[in-house]
């Protein structure tokens, strides 16, 4: 007999988990890059990275 | 009648099957590429030197913005895009990605784009990446598209943006080349837009697209080519004499402006049959090479320029 608990809801395919995994990890390189981005703009421009023309 | 039959069962909770390739093709990478690469002229062209990070900040601010343009675009345009063949495959239609979660994508690139171009680079650009982004999809894909005929001229004006957007990154202010490279791009988009719609004029018919073939018929439509083509050909050459860019450009200009010419003169000659149907192709291809090649002239110049001034 089998004793594992069924889960409730909606169960992911493996299909299904493989691509949440994949848009979770470009969500990650996106905001990843966006970090380097602003630290690298702030080495640039030093403490006076908001001071710019209008 | 759809020409994809794709429907989503409501009964249950969609769960996303939809990968990166299909966030990335809500980006419309081809156009973006013609985005990046008129900017990229646009960001040299500027005179005064920005810091290489700041240039590629900039670049990568209106690549991401032309990007959520065409991802707010396809959430706009599902119903359309499935009733054309040229369109049928994207995301929406494929039924992979749901209008709803393409609108959410695009906005959020939106907003991240131009509040990064202006709070790194400087906020001329980051209103003018806002300006561009809002005139592709309320003025053109929202208002005009489904209403006139005169779509593409109109709503050519946001695919022209970008090397101005990119000038203004550079330099925090507005001059007369931008200009320039702004209506060459602006005049370039009827000849171009309705060559394809020659050729794919089933598709906008069936979609109910109301561009200049299937509204005014394709003699009308063949007219009208011709004459933007000679206007286009003018405003290319025109910056040569006018003195803001030099004989290189103007001799070439003047080369691939002759090649436009003709094959306009061609669309509007042969009006039937399979040579018809050739010569509305060659001109769409042709007109491609004609602004990447008109561009990238402007860009040599400038590295070989800087290359001589270095090298002394």
């Amino acid at each position: 007999m089998d004793n594992e608990p069924k889960p409730d809801g909606i169960v992911l395919t493996e299909a299904q988990k493989k691509r949440r995994r994949e848009r979770s990890l470009a969500i990650a390189w996106a905001l990843g890059i966006l970090v380097v981005l602003f630290f690298a703009v702030t080495l640039v421009k030093g403490p006076a990275v908001l001071v710019r023309p209008m | 009648m759809s020409i994809v039959e794709q429907h989503i069962d409501l009964s249950m909770p969609r769960i996303s099957e939809a990968g990166v390739g299909d966030y990335l093709a809500l980006l419309k990478p081809r156009v973006m590429s013609l985005v990046v690469f008129t900017a990229a002229v646009g960001l040299f062209l500027a005179p005064g030197h920005l810091h290489p990070v700041l240039a590629i900040t900039s670049i990568l601010c209106i690549a991401v913005g032309g990007g959520a343009s065409g991802a707010l675009n396809m959430a706009l345009e599902g119903d359309i895009d499935a009733l054309m063949t040229r369109t049928a495959n994207r995301p929406i239609p494929r039924g992979r990605v749901t209008p709803s979660e393409a609108m959410a994508f695009g906005l959020t690139l939106a907003f991240f784009s131009v509040m990064t171009l202006g709070i790194l680079v400087n906020w001329i650009a980051g209103a003018l990446l806002a300006f561009t982004i809002f005139f592709y999809v309320v003025i053109y894909t929202m208002w005009l598209k489904r209403w006139t005929a005169q779509n593409i001229v109109i709503g050519g004006a946001a695919g022209a943006l970008p090397p101005v957007v990119a000038w203004a990154a550079a330099t925090g202010s507005l001059s007369v080349e931008p200009l320039l490279l702004f209506l060459i791009i602006f005049f370039w988009t009827p000849p171009h837009f309705w060559a394809l719609a020659l050729f794919r004029n089933e598709d906008y018919t069936r979609a109910g697209v109301p561009m200049l073939p299937v509204v005014a018929g394709p003699d009308a439509t063949r007219l009208q080519i011709l004459l933007y083509t000679v206007v286009l050909v003018a405003t290319a050459v025109a910056p040569w004499p006018m003195g803001y860019f030099d004989a290189v450009y103007g001799v070439t200009s003047l080369i691939l402006g002759a090649g436009m010419l003709g094959l306009a003169i061609n669309v509007y000659r042969y009006r039937t049959g399979s040579i018809a149907q050739r010569a509305t192709r060659k001109l769409f291809a042709f007109s491609i090479v004609y602004l990447f090649a008109l561009f990238a002239i402007l860009l040599a110049e400038v590295v070989v320029k800087a290359a001589m001034a270095w090298i002394r």
